[in-house]
């Protein structure tokens, strides 16, 4: 199919559009929006832009992808629909788009473990079990265990910790200096929350994020595992002290952090090992690199776009507004992956049985059908909290209110100290296809309020 | 017809509604707390949780399967909850009492 291709949304540089014009001149077929060096150079808006035009229910095959086939929903209403329908779309043993066949391991990751032939079936069939890569009826059992974790009145318990911590945080940035704003705000803080929703020591808390860092990233030069044997060890280190943390907490009296949580569910003794670990992951994960590439986001996009930051500064009240629109803006992680259970007819197409659908949250949130004049970034749009960055149906994020919770807060907090944060340069992007964000970003505070 | 929310600090608020409307559209028009409506009525992210008055209950109908789907995966969750966006306001449901849980 051709079609004549329409006029860019935003502004571009010379380089986007000659991107976007090799974009729309390829092969509609040949289009593989899993392809993860289109995430940080920013391509991924226009392959999106052109399937949701042309294309909205997209099949990538074998021979044009690295991650085989598969299928993507790119406009809003098919991925809330798919998203709602855990019967039709499964979610057993899935969350991001991988390669196929991963490695055949024979010792366990955990333990390093002889595996019998059965287990290594096992691990195959099933990948890491998970409560987001499980359907019902054991979604609702492995969710309902730490649900507690971040409900209303354990947050609204947080909360004076949270703001205490980022007062602390900003108190002790460098003023008319340059530095790292990920490192010493963004990570710092929702490492943090991260060691308290633990109950990890607090001195310790780099080493949930550097676990957290290692298992959303693929060993290699620059990667936060710079080997295998790095990332493996990283990972049952990981393991064996989540796995110990349970083990204690089992002996002591019932708290309201994850691994007691855990740890005193009736139903936890009969959780496997993978589905252990798995929980534990998207437990650190979930939790951590999407809150913390939306503080990081919050503070680009407002430096990007003067007219919505001075919007802000004359009213603070838009802060929960903005939040929203950030974390839509920014859709900290681009997609969720599912499998269907039968043959499915959506947008007009019918995907068989057993094949992976992707979900594009990170085109959905740009469907112009649903959200009015989507490639901008306004902060007091009419419906900011209607985006799909969180999922919808029964995934739907657990801790969406805490990450608002700590972008609301340490807004609040920064808009008291500081008239003026500047960003130097371009940030440093994050690679990959599914954590959208920000390796590093240079600013400078001229002065406090 | 009227419709009084008990919202979470045990107040509460009476507000006129249109028939045909989702109470939880109402809520949301209303600028009611701890109703949200994140995704747009069609019970998929349980912002708009309540608990709806005994009395009310018969009136107000059955949960459906995704509501269930949902609830059961949701904080707080009682006998007599419900996805505010799966009722629908008329005017047999004039002087309909629910209590706000919050998300
Ligand atoms: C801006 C920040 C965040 C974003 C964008 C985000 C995004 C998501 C998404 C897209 C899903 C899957 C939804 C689906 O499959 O339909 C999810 C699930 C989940 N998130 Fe978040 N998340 C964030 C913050 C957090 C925080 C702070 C926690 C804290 C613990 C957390 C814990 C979880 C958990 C446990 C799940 C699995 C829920 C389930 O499968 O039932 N997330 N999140």
């Amino acid at each position: 199919m051709t079609t004549a291709m329409p006029r860019a949304a935003t502004d571009l540089s010379p380089e986007q559009a000659e991107a976007r014009e090799r974009i729309y001149a390829a092969p509609l077929e040949s289009l593989d929006p899993a392809k993860t060096d289109r995430f940080p150079t920013g391509e991924w808006q226009w392959v999106f832009e052109r399937l949701r035009a042309e294309d909205p229910v997209h099949l990538t095959t074998e021979e044009h992808s690295e991650f085989g086939r598969y299928w993507s929903l790119t406009r809003w209403a098919d991925i809330q629909a798919a998203d709602t329908n855990h019967e039709l779309f499964s979610a057993d043993g899935l969350i991001t788009l991988n390669r196929p066949e991963p490695v055949a391991r024979t010792t366990s990751i955990f333990d390093g473990r002889e595996l019998t032939e059965e287990e290594v079936q096992e691990r195959q069939k099933a990948g890491i079990r998970s409560l987001l890569s499980m359907d019902p009826p054991d979604h609702e059992i492995h969710r309902g265990a730490v649900a507690e974790g971040v409900a209303p009145a354990n947050l609204a318990a947080l909360e004076p910790l949270i703001r205490e911590r980022a007062g602390a945080i900003l108190d002790g940035l460098p003023i008319g200096e340059e530095f790292d704003w990920v490192d010493k705000v963004s990570i710092e803080l929702t490492a943090m929350t991260l060691a308290t929703l633990f109950d990890y020591p607090q001195e310790k808390r780099r080493q949930l994020t550097y676990w957290s860092d290692v298992i959303t990233t693929q060993a290699g030069p620059g990667q936060p595992a710079e080997t295998q044997e790095e990332h493996d060890l990283a990972i049952r280190d990981f393991y064996m002290t989540m796995a110990e943390l349970v083990g204690s907490r089992r002996s002591e009296e019932p708290r309201i952090d994850f691994m007691s949580l855990m740890a005193h569910s009736p139903h936890s003794v009969n959780f496997s090992e993978a589905e252990l670990f798995g929980d534990s992951v998207v437990l650190l994960v979930g939790g951590n690199d999407t809150t913390r590439n939306t503080i990081t986001g919050s503070v680009y996009f407002l430096s990007q776009n003067p007219e919505e930051n001075a919007k802000l500064r004359a009213n603070p009240k838009l802060i929960p507004s903005m939040v929203s629109e950030t974390i839509r803006f920014q859709t900290p992680l681009t997609h969720m992956t599912r499998r269907t259970t039968q043959d499915v007819e959506i947008g007009g197409k019918v995907i068989p049985a057993g094949d992976r659908v992707v979900l594009w949250y990170v085109s959905g949130n740009r469907d112009d059908a649903k959200v009015q004049d989507a490639d901008s970034y306004v902060i007091d749009r009419k419906n900011p909290r209607q985006h799909l960055s969180f999922g919808f149906g029964i995934h739907r994020c657990l801790g969406n209110k805490l990450a608002e919770l700590q972008l609301r807060i340490i807004w609040e907090e920064m808009l008291v100290r500081f008239p003026e944060i500047t960003v130097v340069g371009e940030p440093k992007r994050s690679h990959g296809h599914f954590v959208k964000g920000y390796d590093s970003m240079t600013v400078v505070i001229p002065r406090r309020n | 017809m009227n419709v009084t929310f008990t919202l979470q600090d045990q107040t509460s608020r009476t507000v006129e509604a249109e028939p045909g409307w989702k109470l939880m559209e109402v809520a949301v028009d209303n600028a009611i707390p701890g109703i949200d409506g994140d995704c747009g009525g069609e019970a998929a992210c349980a912002t708009c949780h309540v608990y709806v008055a005994p009395e009310w209950r018969d009136a107000t109908g059955e949960r459906t399967d995704l509501e269930q789907a949902m609830l059961a995966s949701t904080f707080g969750v009682r006998e007599n909850s419900r996805l505010s966006c799966q009722i629908e306001t008329s005017e047999e449901l004039d002087g309909l009492s629910v209590e706000v849980v919050g998300s």
